[in-house]
């Protein structure tokens, strides 16, 4: 799916790419991704907080929390829960596996970001449906980019 | 050589839900960096974090170079009964490293 939103900012990452002279991911290449971890099912939006802040001064280390609504009991519970990017060198970030022991389908962890971008986690269901939510992150800093101090 | 935090409630009641806060000393080196003479700087992260509540998988997590530095890994569990929960971190160049926190369910 390519909006024009998504149009502009792939094509705003080209010139930026171009100065810090490293391969980002795409849109596309996360699509790809999320095609993987999926395996071509359609994946409806809903059910999927994504807690990031909207800002962010430091991308090395972004406090993030993916919780999704299910009841986590044995015949209706969360499998999996995925996040990726669309702009890190890797569309992948983290994906977690649980079940009803879980008690909630919540996670937390730190990420690194690389540039303002949107952050997309899906949701595997023990129905086999995917669900996805998404957050919008400006970053002031950025991961991955500087030169080691080695 | 590493060393983990972790944080689990001393005593919970039965079937109350709660939550185990993990964190582990590591460079996550994510293998996009380079050194000042231009050579990449190669990966050195950890791939796959495992716990286990009395032996009974209870959460995994694959992570990838995007994991920021020091992993911090949260998420909740059911008391089912008193015993240890048991955290392992394996990754990149052989890394593995474990360690367990005991609970004790009323």
């Amino acid at each position: 799916m390519t909006t024009r939103r998504n149009f502009l900012i792939a094509a705003g990452s080209v010139g930026l790419a171009g100065v810090a002279g490293e391969a980002d991911a795409t849109p596309e290449a996360m699509q790809q991704a999320l095609r993987k971890l999926t395996g071509n099912a359609k994946v409806s939006r809903g059910k999927v907080k994504l807690d990031i802040p909207p800002l962010i001064d430091n991308g090395n280390a972004v406090p993030m929390t993916v919780s999704v609504e299910s009841p986590m009991t044995q015949a209706d519970h969360v499998k999996a829960i995925h996040v990726v990017t669309e702009r890190n060198p890797q569309p992948n970030v983290v994906s977690v596996y649980l079940g009803p022991r879980a008690g909630r389908a919540r996670m937390t962890t730190r990420i690194r970001i690389a540039t303002s971008q949107t952050v997309t986690a899906i949701a595997e269901l023990s129905d086999g449906t995917f669900w996805s939510g998404t957050a919008d992150v400006v970053v002031t800093l950025s991961a991955c980019l500087e030169e080691g101090m080695i | 050589m590493s060393r983990a935090v972790i944080n689990v409630p001393k005593t919970v009641k039965r079937g109350e839900i709660f939550e185990v806060r993990t964190l582990v000393a590591h460079a996550m080196e994510t293998g996009f960096r380079r050194t000042q003479l231009g050579e990449v700087i190669p990966r050195d992260i950890i791939t796959r974090f495992v716990a286990t509540y009395n032996g009974v998988e209870v959460f995994r997590a694959d992570l990838h170079p995007a994991i920021a530095a020091n992993p911090l890994i949260a998420f909740t569990t059911v008391a089912t009964e008193s015993g240890t929960i048991a955290f392992q971190w394996t990754g990149d160049k052989g890394y593995s490293f474990t360690e367990s926190a005991t609970i004790t369910v009323v």
